[in-house]
Formats: C-alpha cells, structure tokens, sequence
C-alpha cells in the first residue's frame, strides 16, 4: 500500500514535470524541471530495489548531465530565442497527434504482450541479502567486463570530440 | 505491490512526452533534453522488467546506457556550441548547411 502510494506520487510528479520539459519557454527552467523529473526516476528506481541505478541516476544524469546543460546554456546568449516553440501551425499538430499515436501503440503493446521470459537468478530476496551494489558489481566486472572497457573507450572518444568540436581552433 | 505494467504505461508516457518534445520544440537544446527524457524512459522500462524476471542485466544495461547518454550530451553540447559560434543560433530550423 506504502509502495503504491510512494509510487503514484513519483509518478505524477515525474510526468507534470516532464510536460513542463517541453512546455517552458525558457531552456533553464527546462532543466530545472528536468531535473526534478529525473529525481522522481531515481525515487522509483529505488521503490524497483535498484539502489545502484538510483544513485548512479542523481549523480550522473541530475548531476553531471544536468550541470553540462546549465553551463551551455548560461554560455549562449539566448535572449531572442525565447519563443522557439514551433513556427508552423502544422507542425505543432502533427507533433502532438504524433505523440499521441505512438502513445497508444507503446500501449497496446505493453498491453497485449507479457513477458513469458524465464525467471533470472536473482530473485529480490537474494540481491537484498548480497546487496545491490555488490551483486550489480560482481557481474558488471565479470560477465559484463568487455562492454565495461569499451564504454570507458567510448568515454575518452567523446571527450576528445567534445574539445575538437567546441575548440575556436585547433 | 506496484505490477509491471504500471511502470511500464509510466515508462511509454515519459518516452511520447520526449517524442512529442522532440517534434515541437525548435531549441536544439530543449530538442536535447527530450532526448534525455527518451532514454531516462527506456532505462525505466529496463529497470523495472530487470525487477520483474528476477534479473539483473537490465540494471547493468541502464548503466551503459547512461555512459553514452553522458558521450552524447558532451559532443551533442559541443556540436550547439559550435553551430551557435557559426550562426548566432539554436533554433533547428536554421541548423540547415548540410540541407541540399
């Protein structure tokens, strides 16, 4: 009953704030409305018994993340860009029939297939005795470890775009 | 107890919020959070299918996830600086020089 509670609060919060994302005009109340949205995930995160994600969540997405975009947008002079919503009629219908229509077909999706798949080794119960973090860990190094490496690759090639593309010159 | 299907109707409206975000919005740096909003919904979706079938992988999927969600943020980031440098904008509708 907690739990419902507790999720039905995340939830509500996540999606207003989600639609005030893409509803406000100016692009920092945009991110801090989104940071709020991504503070209610980690919440539910939480109420999913996945404590590793929840903290990576705050501290990557709402922090790390976050800040990258606040700093962006502190750097830009977006006085006259206030007022970009859509500048076609058209388009601003098309957007949210289209939104709608994908909507309903995730939907019917997620409605009319349940997973049949078979049952991991980590039931709940066991995780909560090994502990998240250790469980997530021991795999992640383990089963995971080539992906793992790759990714830190991939971290290093974004870095050096990040500087090759925003340097004035090389 | 909270099923499946609650997360997963939470995760499909968060995912048609970005999409419909993406569409309507001009500013790429807002089309940029919708993005965010995009992939935060999938990680949902795994999370809570990872709870639901006794696994764990969808939790170290979400992980990865978010490693490129942070690659993508910082070239994506560096691509608007630029392009602002260049054209004194981020509205999309004006990103056009590789337009034929």
């Amino acid at each position: 009953m907690l739990e419902m509670g507790f999720f039905v609060i995340l939830a509500v919060v996540a999606t207003v704030t989600a639609m005030m994302v893409i509803a406000q005009k100016n692009p920092v109340v945009s991110a801090i409305y989104l940071i709020v949205t991504l503070f209610s995930l980690a919440g539910i995160y939480l109420l999913l018994g996945a404590q590793f994600v929840a903290i990576i969540q705050v501290l990557v997405y709402a922090g790390a993340i976050m800040v990258l975009f606040l700093f962006v947008i502190m750097l830009l002079n977006l006085e006259k860009e206030k007022k970009l919503v859509a500048r076609h009629r058209l388009q601003r219908i098309l957007g949210v029939f289209l939104g709608i229509i994908l909507l309903g077909q995730i939907g019917l999706i997620f409605a009319s297939v349940f997973p049949e798949a078979p049952k991991g080794h980590f039931p709940m119960e066991k995780v909560a005795a090994l502990g998240n973090t250790e469980v997530v860990a021991r795999l992640l190094f383990t089963d995971y470890l080539l992906p793992f490496e790759i990714t830190s690759v991939l971290l290093l090639v974004a870095i050096v775009g990040a500087i090759v593309l925003a340097k004035k010159q090389l | 107890m909270v099923s499946l299907s609650s997360y997963l109707i939470l995760s499909a409206i968060l995912f048609s919020i970005g999409v419909g975000g993406f569409l309507l919005r001009r500013n790429t740096i807002v089309i940029f959070m919708s993005i965010e909003l995009m992939l935060n919904a999938a990680n949902l979706a795994f999370v809570a299918f990872a709870r639901f079938l006794d696994s764990i992988d969808g939790q170290i999927f979400v992980f990865f996830v978010m490693a490129v969600a942070a690659a993508e943020a910082a070239v994506g980031l560096a691509i608007i600086m630029a392009m602002f440098r260049t054209r004194e904008t981020v509205n999309a509708d004006e990103m056009n020089l590789m337009k034929w």
